[in-house]
């Protein structure tokens, strides 16, 4: 009974069903625990978590600078902004936007870098559903090959106070 | 049960008239704790209650077709609901639970009323700051306050005090165990459910000083003694408590489950070595899965993310999958001594399901194991964790551990708690033997609905899903919408069973029949033996009806893991 002391000589091995199921789950976890390294250098999908530091103000000319040079129109008032092929581009999160507009090629990889100007932000990418963490003062560094092509939604999926439900963001991805 | 008392040792340490025996079942009772563990437990219903109204305005603001809250609203009733439910009531719960366990269990009294008072005393006061603060709108941070978000230095100053008073509450605990063995008040090992407790306690001393250090500095700071709170530090800091707190609640709750095992049904574990064993496992193992909160985070590389998770986090796994095993293999062969032993599942037919004790505990391990167990680690898995981190699938997950578990199981052990240590019965018994069924069936839908929604990717802690006054147009898929009604729904129904159990335990509580010099009422009576019963001789206990479910919880576990491998395949690449 789990409420008395127990008899002597409780400590001894287990045997049976409860031997054999604690085996059957030690492999289960050895198996998913092998399974993230394996993923790690053969899967295509990490976070490797990559990121520089960085003050506020450093980051926000970097935008302003990529922005720029790279910009290649405009839609509802916010630049559409392409990485050429190999490059790095620079995503901006802030109450309550990301800015400004990043525009790829299908099958390209990037460099993404997202940082934030204010509070922490979620980058979530819809409707892939691809989230990362955005923190003032690190350069987060996504290194991007998209496998579809269309136009993505970024939202905002980290608490960033009152207007947090309207910030959103747009990714354009052509074949 | 009766039986095994015989054995007690009954030198106790108690001083004259601060002690009485238990007239169902013989144990000692130290009448100090028992004034705390009431106290404590009132407090924890009370904050439930509030957490509870929360959750029910929460729901039906994320209900897309109702939409209740303002944005201002949603947010602060979000950081009420959660630290209420998540911090108060369970803290509150489990000092009660640490009271019983290290006195009654071990024949001892408790190490120091004064203590006690203090722990008391700051607990309140620190839960009591921080809903004013939040109530009063200067602290709509969410639970986790993530800087630079700033809130009132109260609010900060409320949780430290709180954490303080839980640390002494801890403390004096273990000064328990310590001076029980000193005076000799037991012979041999602790009892189990006592050797739960001290795993829960240790990681709860470790759980409080993380609180400490993240909170201190946080508190200067939103006083401008400090001007910078790294916020990745924070992060992980921040999460040593906010994990590291939920292996406390998961500890606490499979003690209860062998607690409630042997109160209801006569349980026993088959193997104690094993359940110890997994108890040391926790406490070995378990800090680090902070980490898999930080999945997605910069400032934390692969490495870093990946050791933590796998080799550390899954002997934590195997340890609750040990439990999950043990647990119901301990009901199937006290059922079978009782000559339930038709079939595979005939011991698990007969359990004494309309007894809220057990209906509850067993809810509550089914729900955990299936699943918040499961949910927990697919989500937790670093890579995966690309596809879950900040939307609903999250709160889906910990919904189904923490509220469908562990607050499940203090429900079951307050049909325990009320007759033993307030020694009132209940009234209304056919709501009480509903209830557990209500509530889990709730919370189990509501988390459903929640795992789905966030499979779609939508956010948690996210007020408006059409994202009216964004810059750009965004929506989600029909389906969403559908799976956040179901949300809506099976919250309502939870919250109905949290009324419910309220109110049943307020009723027993302050007006409850006395039950005093009585053995508690039976939840149910015990089943005739079955005329075609036949005792098994041999001496090994089998378990054939358990290792079933335990296999097809595996089954069922390997294939939501490699189903969302498959899914993650799907999506770019990234590194």
């Amino acid at each position: 009974m789990s409420i008395y002391n127990p008899p002597a000589g409780w400590f001894k091995a287990p045997t049976g069903a409860e031997r054999l199921w604690v085996g059957l789950a030690l492999t289960w976890c050895i198996i998913m625990s092998l399974a993230m390294p394996y993923w790690h250098f053969y899967g295509k999908q990490n976070s490797t978590g990559e990121s520089y530091r960085v003050s506020v103000a450093d980051y926000g000319a970097r935008v302003q600078q990529f922005v720029e040079s790279n910009t290649v129109g405009t839609e509802q008032g916010v630049p559409i902004v392409e990485i050429a092929p190999g490059g790095d581009g620079y995503l901006l999160a802030r109450m309550w936007a990301f800015y400004p507009i990043i525009k790829l090629k299908k099958g390209q990889t990037y460099r993404l870098h997202i940082s934030s100007l204010d509070l922490q932000h979620g980058f979530s990418l819809q409707p892939l559903n691809m989230n990362f963490q955005v923190l003032p003062g690190y350069d987060h560094v996504l290194t991007i090959t998209p496998t579809s092509s269309g136009i993505f939604s970024i939202i905002c999926n980290e608490f960033c106070g009152i207007g947090h439900h309207s910030m959103t963001g747009r990714i354009i991805v052509e074949d | 049960m009766a039986s095994a008392v015989d054995s007690l040792p009954i030198v106790g340490n108690h001083p004259q008239a601060e002690v009485r025996s238990c007239d169902t079942t013989s144990l000692p009772v130290c009448l100090t704790a028992q004034q705390f563990i009431r106290w404590h437990a009132v407090v924890a219903v009370v904050f439930l209650l509030i957490g509870g109204i929360g959750a029910l305005l929460l729901a039906l603001t994320r209900w897309p077709a109702v939409h209740l809250l303002d944005a201002e609203w949603y947010y602060r009733i979000l950081t009420l609901h959660g630290l209420n439910m998540l911090i108060f009531w369970i803290l509150s719960f489990e000092i009660a639970v640490l009271y019983f366990a290290g006195t009654v269990l071990l024949n001892t009294r408790l190490a120091s009323k004064w203590a006690a008072y203090v722990c008391f005393g700051m607990m309140l006061v620190g839960s009591v700051m921080v809903d004013i603060t939040i109530m009063g709108g200067k602290a709509d941070v969410l639970m986790t306050s993530y800087v630079p978000l700033m809130a009132t230095p109260w609010f900060y100053l409320g949780i430290i005090i709180l954490a303080v008073g839980a640390l002494i509450g801890v403390f004096n605990f273990l000064a328990t165990i310590y001076i029980a063995k000193r005076d000799h008040t037991y012979e041999g090992s602790v009892p189990l459910v006592v050797f739960g407790a001290t795993a829960a306690a240790i990681i709860a001393v470790g759980t409080l000083l993380h609180g400490a250090v993240v909170m201190i500095p946080t508190w200067l700071w939103s006083m401008g003694v400090i001007s910078e709170i790294d916020p990745s530090w924070y992060r992980i800091t921040w999460w040593g408590l906010g994990h590291m707190s939920q292996q406390v609640n998961v500890c606490a709750m499979v003690s209860i489950w062998y607690l409630l095992g042997t109160l209801t049904v006569g349980a026993k574990p088959l193997n104690q070595a094993v359940c110890r064993g997994a108890f040391v496992l926790y406490i070995l193992f378990i800090n680090l899965a902070s980490a898999h909160h930080l999945l997605v985070d910069p400032g934390v590389g692969a490495g870093w993310k990946i050791w933590n998770t796998s080799y550390a986090m899954y002997l934590a796994v195997l340890a609750s999958m040990i439990h999950g095993f043990t647990v119901p293999a301990s009901i199937e062969v006290a059922m079978r001594g009782k000559g339930f032993t038709r079939g595979m599942f005939g011991w698990l037919a007969a359990a004494p399901w309309s007894n809220p004790g057990f209906s509850g505990f067993f809810l509550s391990l089914i729900i955990f194991g299936f699943g918040g167990g499961i949910t927990g680690v697919v989500l937790g898995t670093q890579q995966i964790n690309i596809m879950a981190h900040n939307t609903l699938r999250i709160p889906g997950h910990f919904h189904v551990t923490v509220v469908g578990g562990t607050t499940l199981a203090f429900m079951a052990l307050t049909y325990y708690v009320v007759p033993l240590i307030f020694q009132r019965d209940f009234y209304a018994k056919t709501l009480c033997r509903l209830q557990p069924y209500v509530f889990g069936g709730g919370i189990t839908l509501m988390a459903v609905g929640m795992s789905f929604a966030g499979s779609y990717g939508v956010p948690r802690r996210h007020w408006d899903i059409e994202f009216t006054g964004g810059q750009f147009a965004v929506g989600f898929d029909a389906g969403a919408h559908a799976m956040l009604g179901i949300m809506g729904v099976g919250a309502v129904i939870a919250v109905i069973g949290l009324l419910m159990y309220v109110l049943l335990v307020v009723a027993a509580v302050f007006f409850g029949p006395r039950i005093a010099g009585q053995a508690m009422p039976p939840w149910h009576e015990e089943p005739a033996r079955p005329a075609d019963a036949v005792t098994d001789q041999s001496e090994e206990h089998k378990t054939p009806g358990t290792l079933v479910l335990a296999i097809v919880f595996l089954a069922a576990f390997a294939v939501y893991y490699f189903a969302n491998w498959m899914w993650l395949a799907d999506v770019w690449e990234v590194r």
